[in-house]
């Protein structure tokens, strides 16, 4: 991993150069979508879990999965694994039906929950679990060292499991979703178990999947993580899809601006209030006003700073801040919240 | 075959259990006692003949002693054999679920019906060995410090194993329906029944009494365990040792058909089946 780290230094500064959005769906590598699901249900007992969960991931996208606990990403990750069989709906990997054998070949999967057997050593369970892929010992003898380098396991592959921290169990667990070159990995809390060095080792990680053009779907509840390395996130809400969409175009309409102004006459409260909603307005402490106003979209900062300045406000500070996905998440999950008691009254 | 690569890691798991080792080392005790005992057992006949002068008893034939020797270290290595099947299988696959291992291996291209038939082939295989070293050391030990030869022993031991087929199948199936917990109380139970159905069964016999013999053959079916390992005890007696010990709660001196035991076979692939097929159904 060690020798990844310059690489990834250089994507991370041309990743942040490149405007991700243009990957809204990335140009597919080919063939049918790496993940399909259509109208998915999932009822234990009476508890409906999934609720008509519909929703496609092209091949090479890095995909991320949000919702609140509870909200059945778990559920539905497992029915595309074949684990959770499916009340009712479809759910297709790389076109076959999920669950399938064949479909479950050039897959990889890292469940939330698990454990392997832990009398083996890190090279022993690989060994074991690529013979479950059905890899033949020249495939295995290739891909297990590789699996092993890519998640910093190289030096203690040959030590017990039972020996490993929780950390180096989840890289093995990682380990195992990549061993059979999968052209789609899900993983389902990669970094639950890791501190920062080891979430960071696992981002790298999953852009150099998806530099290898690997779909990756990723469910995390940290926001921060998902808002790092996926082109394209889904909030699951109820077991529904709440939004789904590139994360650019998720955060568009949504902007905040903070102004600072020597004053505010009505002149200009009125130049505000036609270009954007304005929040809060603060004169007390200072001799500036502080202004925080909602604008329809980033392109329209400039425009209301020329027109304040035509004007002639004094502008002593333009500060727009973009939504974070938390702030995004948050106010999607209110906003369903509160559109389902509306329709229950 | 993904089956046998379960079965291998099956039955290696199974040594990486203290339980199979603490059975093992138990069992290692019980032919160093039992050993000992025939050497008793074969001490008092000899200074018994000799103090008759050299006339063999008139009580019981040395040979029905040693066959009723024999029957008891059987009947041992069969219960010994019985609960370590329960206890190596009881958490086949609910443990599996109940720990997470299963979500890692099942997205595997691997059929759920070969992780069944896998995991039972590694048990029974398992058990098969210890069932043969357990047996030989019996034999071993009869023919060596007790100078007899019980007959039909292959036909015995394959019995014996029978038996502990029927229990493991049992709890296979009680593994993929109740958690490893649950199935342990209700195999246990089950193979309880099954033992006390087949004493019943004998006490019926003896007493003539229908409503007892009833029982005992609905506890056979139930769970035909006790049936097998009385036909094992039939066939490993001389019929003069069946004739002068007639029923005990060892042996009997009505042996279950043939039927019975093309019964028990069905039992075991029907109850397999049955597993498969739950386990097919089972959200994990």
């Amino acid at each position: 991993m060690a020798q990844d780290v310059a690489d990834t230094a250089q994507r991370d500064a041309r990743a942040a150069g490149i405007d991700r959005s243009s990957l809204a769906a990335p140009a597919a590598v080919g063939g049918p979508p790496a993940i399909e699901t259509r109208a998915l249900h999932k009822r234990f007992g009476t508890k409906v879990v999934v609720h008509d969960l519909t929703f496609s991931v092209q091949q090479g996208e890095v995909f991320g999965f949000l919702g609140p606990n509870g909200a059945g990403k778990t559920t539905s990750i497992k029915m595309l694994m074949g684990l959770v069989r499916p009340t009712s709906g479809e759910a297709r990997l790389l076109g076959l039906p999920a669950g399938r054998r064949d479909a479950r070949r050039r897959i990889g999967f890292l469940p939330e929950l698990f454990r392997f057997h832990d009398w083996l050593s890190g090279r022993e369970v690989l060994d074991l679990h690529g013979r479950l892929y059905g890899m033949t010992a020249s495939q295995r003898a290739a891909a297990i060292p590789r699996a092993l380098e890519l998640v910093g396991l190289s030096r203690r592959g040959d030590e017990p499991l039972r020996t490993y921290s929780k950390g180096m169990q989840q890289r093995i667990g990682i380990a195992q979703a990549i061993l059979n070159d999968p052209l789609v990995v899900l993983l389902d809390e990669p970094t639950s178990a890791l501190d920062p060095v080891g979430r960071l080792d696992v981002r790298n990680l999953i852009r150099h999947l998806r530099d290898e053009g690997r779909t990756v779907l990723l469910n995390s509840h940290l926001l921060s993580e998902v808002e790092m390395v996926c082109d394209r996130v889904a909030i699951i809400h109820h077991g529904r899809v709440a939004t789904i969409g590139p994360l650019d175009e998720l955060r568009q309409g949504d902007v905040l601006v903070q102004l600072l102004l020597a004053t505010l006459p009505p002149a200009h409260r009125a130049i505000l209030d036609t270009h954007g909603r304005v929040h809060d307005v603060q004169n007390g402490r200072t001799d500036r006003v502080q202004v925080t106003l909602e604008l329809p979209s980033p392109e329209r900062v400039p425009e209301l700073v020329a027109a304040l300045a035509a004007a002639g406000a004094q502008i002593h500070g333009v500060t727009p801040h973009t939504t974070t996905l938390e702030e995004l998440f948050f106010s999607i999950v209110r906003e369903d919240d509160e559109l389902r008691n509306e329709a229950r009254a | 075959m993904s089956a046998l690569l379960i079965a291998q890691l099956t039955f290696s798991e199974a040594f990486r259990r203290k339980l199979i080792w603490a059975v093992l080392f138990l069992s290692g005790v019980f032919l160093v006692f039992y050993a000992f005992g025939f050497q008793l057992l074969r001490d008092d006949v000899v200074t018994f003949n000799d103090q008759r002068g050299g006339r063999p008893g008139d009580f019981l034939p040395y040979d029905v002693q040693a066959s009723a020797m024999v029957l008891l270290g059987l009947y041992t290595v069969n219960f010994l054999s019985g609960v370590m099947t329960i206890f190596a299988a009881v958490g086949a696959i609910s443990a599996e679920i109940e720990s997470g291992t299963l979500q890692a291996m099942l997205p595997k291209p691997i059929s759920r019906w070969e992780v069944i038939l896998g995991k039972y082939l590694g048990f029974l295989v398992m058990i098969a060995v210890y069932i043969a070293l357990m047996v030989g050391g019996v034999l071993g030990i009869s023919r060596v410090i007790g100078a007899y030869t019980p007959p039909n022993i292959i036909h015995g031991y394959v019995l014996i194993v029978l038996v502990s087929a029927i229990l493991l199948s049992l709890t296979m199936l009680g593994s993929t329906i109740f958690s490893t917990m649950a199935n342990g109380v209700v195999v246990f139970m089950l193979y309880g029944m099954a033992v006390t159905g087949g004493l019943v069964e004998q006490i019926g016999n003896s007493l003539d009494n229908d409503t007892m013999v009833r029982i005992g053959v609905i506890t056979s079916v139930a769970v035909p365990s006790d049936a097998m390992w009385k036909l094992a005890s039939y066939v490993v007696q001389p019929q003069v040792a069946v004739n002068l010990l007639g029923p005990n709660p060892f042996g009997t001196a009505a042996p279950p058909s043939d039927l019975a035991v093309r019964y028990a076979l069905i039992y075991c692939v029907t109850l397999v089946v049955a597993s498969v097929l739950v386990f097919r159904r089972r959200d994990i």
